[in-house]
């Protein structure tokens, strides 16, 4: 995604971030507004729309009985998938996930994963022949910037949202019981992004700013504030201050994100169990 | 048989001594050679421990299909692959979504060294053949793909060194091996231009705190920077013998 103006557009960009300021009016630290809802698909055992500005994900998470993989058969297994579908910009392109998408699930799917996230050791039903395998399934939905963050929190609380069946294990059968529970959560991982231009690294780029930014750095926490995944992606170059300002930047909001968005999904399963 | 399941985790490192006998910054042995492929544009050859990878480069070039090219700039693509007898089991052929998205963040992290701009509607293409595979060979990969682009003669700002840094029984460890990397706890693969520590890859998964996190860095970049050393020598060893070659023919046709 490239044009002529983006020259005349990284100028702008790069003034206004000289005097601390942005186009859409926010400070070079301050994240768009975040709004999130949960269990929107009945059909999934988990669902969860966010918005983070303008820019719209959904997550569902189908969750199934399915064999570990042999090198880990005590532990369930989770998969994550993006999908940059042709409805949510005009540069998305209908067919199999390309490079972009398969970035954007790699990176939410190690976010959840290094967090741990899910204790994937209790889905396992039957070691080494039965556990749950949960597909953590994304969908860009409107693309305006920043999707790596968008779909994280859709997918953490999609999952924070995930009810699924108790089981019975009988003579090596598993029954499935009418009775749901909520998975078994022990971290709640931030995703947060910058984007660099010029001198300056700004939090949560919104698409004018993606098109004319030399590279972005997420970066993902857990509760205890320490870091757990990190993707430098896009072609740009990155100094040590760069890099040392966004890991305080990261663990400074993902503690308030935490709190004000994912601590009260955690709490309300706890009335639903 | 996955190696890795031999070993445990209080294998790794014992007074300070790691599984293969390295200290905890210390680097495996690498060879590096420049123009080792006839038909590319530039290559190279790198053995980073039992890390065996090979690198072409070429172009710039008219790319196909045509839409993909811009007006103001040449595209850089990279293509690293993983040769299926690579690994312990056999790698299905396809490209996996791991090989793509390595494909991507390298192609990120030899991008900024390249003057794409000299080149405009052109493509430079790197074509990464992972032989077999120990551990950090994406690393590895762009210290050889940055020479490769240079044996082809591609105008760079810098070389571009990578190495990583893992952490195994909570103690960072220079350049890990396939075992620290599967048994440790944490793993960053970070990329330089050397000349002004500009950081062109960083990427983290497993678990550090800040402090740890700055350490890490701070030694990978320590890492590059005995690399991009080796990497010079090199070159000037492939140019010595260019120019070697050169003279004994008889100084060239000016002569």
């Amino acid at each position: 995604m490239h044009d002529v103006l983006s020259e005349v557009e990284k100028r702008f960009i790069i003034t206004l971030a000289n005097k601390g300021q942005r186009a859409d009016g926010r400070e070079l630290r301050e994240m768009r507004p975040i709004n999130i809802e949960t269990g929107l698909i009945k059909k999934a055992e988990g669902s969860a729309k966010v918005s983070l500005g303008e820019t719209k994900v959904i997550a569902g998470i189908k969750a199934e009985i399915g064999a570990p993989f042999p090198d880990e058969p005590n532990r369930g297994v989770i998969t994550c998938n993006a999908e940059l579908i042709p409805l949510a910009s005009p540069f998305f392109e209908a067919g199999p996930p390309q490079e972009d998408a398969i970035e954007l699930a790699r990176v939410v799917d190690r976010g959840i994963r290094e967090a741990e996230m899910v204790d994937m050791e209790k889905l396992c039903i039957i070691p080494g022949e039965k556990v749950w395998i949960l597909f953590v399934d994304l969908y860009v939905l409107d693309d305006n910037g920043n999707l790596f963050d968008a779909s994280s929190y859709a997918a953490v609380s999609a999952l924070l949202s995930t009810m699924i069946p108790k089981v019975e294990v009988k003579n090596g059968e598993v029954k499935l019981l009418d009775e749901k529970e909520p998975l078994p959560i022990r971290d709640l991982p931030v995703s947060l992004t910058f984007g660099k231009v010029g001198e300056h690294i700004f939090l949560d780029p919104m698409l004018d700013e993606e098109r004319v930014i030399d590279c972005r750095l997420t970066i993902v926490t857990d509760k205890e504030g320490r870091i757990t995944a990190v993707q430098k992606s896009e072609d740009g170059a990155l100094s040590e201050k760069d890099i040392n300002e966004a890991i305080e930047i990261a663990i400074e909001k993902g503690r308030e994100i935490r709190e004000k968005y994912f601590m009260p999904l955690l709490k309300s399963r706890e009335g639903a169990e | 048989m996955d190696l890795s399941s031999k070993y445990s985790q209080g294998d790794l490192l014992r007074d300070g001594v790691r599984i293969d006998g390295r200290g905890v910054r210390e680097l495996r042995p690498i060879k590096l050679e420049v123009g080792v492929l006839s038909r590319a544009d530039g290559s190279a050859y790198i053995e980073q421990g039992n890390n065996k990878i090979l690198v072409a480069v070429y172009g710039p070039r008219e790319l196909h299909p045509k839409h993909l090219a811009r007006p103001d700039t040449a595209i850089l693509q990279c293509f690293y692959r993983m040769a299926t007898f690579s690994v312990e089991e056999r790698k299905n052929p396809a490209p996996s979504r791991r090989e793509l998205e390595l494909s991507k963040v390298i192609k990120g992290a030899l991008a900024p060294a390249i003057f794409l701009r000299n080149f405009p509607r052109s493509t430079i293409d790197v074509y990464i053949q992972v032989l077999q595979a120990d551990g950090g060979t994406r690393c590895a990969s762009i210290t050889a793909a940055s020479l490769a682009l240079a044996d082809a003669g591609v105008p760079m700002r810098d070389l571009v060194t990578a190495c990583a840094v893992g952490k195994v029984n909570g103690q960072l460890v220079l350049d890990p091996n396939d075992i620290e990397d599967k048994l440790g706890e944490a793993d960053m693969p970070v990329a330089i231009m050397p000349r002004k520590r500009f950081i062109t890859l960083l990427q983290m998964d497993g678990r550090m705190n800040k402090e740890e996190f700055i350490e890490a860095y701070k030694m990978a970049i320590e890492g590059c920077m005995e690399i991009y050393k080796l990497q010079r020598q090199a070159l000037m060893e492939r140019y010595m013998a260019v120019r070697k070659e050169f003279e004994e023919e008889g100084g060239g046709e000016d002569a």
